[in-house]
């Protein structure tokens, strides 16, 4: 990657919406739509509930499966994006996961997978396979045996020890770690007295939730020896640093590029005026600075 | 769409909690009537999206009830001051399937976008018709603006204070239209599916993340497959709904 910037899975599509706006090709990589093996069209609306700083949403996977993926938007995808992508792949079992990183390991773009263990369980009474470092071991195992491609598994923080779960991959096989994906949150109308999102539950991002993430990026800098990519809250240069210091290799923005479309093309052209005004000559330099 | 700053010229009060902006600035990206802005407000994480009531060359005119944080915050707003807005959201009306005759249904604050509308199909030299509904005498706004296009409007309050007692279907049901046009809330959109004669353009709401296809916040099930209403839609087809 030629820059550390990364827009985050589920808030970039597969890429057309902002190609439209800018060339993205001026982003390090971007993460693309959740795939998982069969079409979804997710949860019921309204999907999106509002915070201080920040939002919740329950989109719940919408995506169109990976045969549809691999046939119609990798080809499209292709044509606004010539650098390798990272692959988000999610799954309801450890056989759904496999499968679906299987079924897209011979795409050429892709470069990187990024395995979302937040999801529920279906064999497992529905608990996340991100809860608990056995399943999440699980999950990577069964990745790496169907692929050669470097693999990140990305973490859910709502966990009590997000070290152990990190580690546990790590030892099964990891290539790198990304996290955080969103915190459970949930917000309740007080004129319909109702949850406001029709799943009444989300999943919590923006800026409000960074302190979250820099903390969780820097237990786990100092707990496993693979590369961090780290994200929470991003929406300006300085939290990328931050993320940087904290132990991230890479940084993804998130929820920023819904609110303003240009969001991950200005951090990556802000980056040489931030750098500057901290001192910092190159960020490989600074990964980690803050232990 | 574009991202633009927009500098408000006017934000006065049509009615109670009704608020008519107009905003200044690039409308490049504006292709049809019936497409929205997204207004990214002081203090509030998510933009709001608003549909656009008119547009010419060089401003917006959005009509807005205030209804949470977002309009309320708007509907204080002064004169003079900027906004942060994207322009051209969604895919509008499509006046082509209109033949001559159409009739533009209006639901209290879904009124707005049909007025741009109805401006256009006049210029196309077709004769439209319009509805629209209110609860009472005090909520009714724009009825001058749509007179001022067509003699064929017609009110509709539910208390009966102005014009036909009861609701917009009331008034449908006795008249001859070649398709129908309609914004305002899904009762409605129910209601005039039960009694309309022709095939027609609805205008739907929903809560959104980014208003411009990226989040798949507002999806909704078609019978042409999923779709996003602030990107495919807000404006779909009434055979492609799944009632």
């Amino acid at each position: 990657m030629d820059n550390p910037i990364i827009p985050a899975s589920g808030t970039f599509g597969f890429g057309y919406e902002f190609a439209e706006l800018y060339d993205i090709n001026c982003l390090g990589s971007f993460s693309f739509k959740g795939t998982t093996k069969d079409k979804r069209f997710g949860n019921p609306t309204p999907r999106i509930a509002e915070c201080t700083e920040g939002m919740i949403n329950a989109v719940g996977l919408q995506n169109p499966g990976v045969d549809k993926v691999i046939s119609e938007e990798l080809p499209r995808l292709k044509a606004v994006f010539n650098k390798p992508v990272m692959a988000n792949v999610s799954g309801f079992s450890v056989e759904d996961y496999a499968y679906t990183v299987e079924r897209l390991d011979g795409e050429e773009q892709i470069g990187w997978f990024e395995v979302n263990v937040s999801c529920p369980n279906v064999h497992g009474g529905g608990m996340s396979f991100g809860t608990d470092p056995e399943a999440a071991a699980e999950v990577t195992r069964a990745v790496r045996r169907v692929t050669k491609k470097p693999l990140i598994i990305k973490l859910s923080p709502n966990v009590t020890n997000i070290v152990s779960i990190a580690k546990a991959c790590e030892d099964a096989g990891a290539d790198g770690i990304s996290l955080i994906n969103t915190l459970l949150g949930m917000r309740i109308d007080l004129k319909t007295k109702k949850p406001v999102i029709a799943n009444k539950m989300g999943g919590f991002s923006g800026p409000a939730i960074k302190p979250v993430g820099i903390r969780m990026v820097y237990q786990v800098y100092d707990a496993v020896k693979i590369p961090i990519v780290g994200m929470g809250g991003v929406s300006s240069a300085e939290d990328v640093i931050e993320y940087m210091l904290a132990g991230a290799t890479a940084v993804e923005v998130g929820a920023a590029n819904l609110i303003n479309p240009y969001a991950s093309r200005d951090i990556v052209n802000d980056l040489p005026r931030a750098m500057e005004k901290y001192g910092i000559n190159s960020l490989s330099e600074i990964i980690g600075a803050a232990h | 769409m574009t991202q633009g700053i927009y500098v408000i010229k006017e934000n006065v009060r049509l009615a109670p909690s009704v608020y008519k902006m107009t905003l200044v600035g690039d409308t490049s990206a504006c292709t049809a009537t019936g497409q929205f802005v997204n207004i990214l407000i002081d203090g509030l994480y998510l933009r709001r999206p608003i549909s656009v009531h008119d547009y010419d060359e060089g401003s917006i005119v959005i009509i807005y009830k205030v209804v949470g944080a977002g309009t309320e915050k708007m509907a204080e707003m002064a004169v003079g001051q900027t906004l942060d807005v994207l322009v051209g959201l969604g895919n509008g009306y499509d006046t082509s399937k209109s033949g001559d005759s159409p009739v533009l249904i209006g639901g209290g604050v879904g009124i707005p976008p049909l007025y741009g509308l109805c401006k256009k199909l006049v210029e196309e030299g077709k004769t439209p018709s319009v509805i629209l509904g209110f609860n009472k005498a005090e909520e009714i706004f724009c009825y001058d603006e749509f007179k001022a296009l067509t003699d064929k409007v017609y009110i509709t309050t539910v208390d009966g204070s102005v014009g036909t007692k009861g609701f917009v279907t009331d008034v449908l049901t006795g008249l001859d239209y070649s398709y129908f046009y309609t914004c305002g809330p899904m009762p409605m959109f129910r209601a005039i599916n039960r009694v309309a004669t022709t095939s027609g353009q609805l205008s739907f709401e929903e809560r959104m993340g980014c208003g411009f296809g990226a989040c798949m916040g507002c999806s909704c099930q078609t019978l042409t497959g999923y779709k996003r209403i602030c990107k495919d839609g807000p404006v779909l087809e009434r055979e492609e709904i799944i009632w």
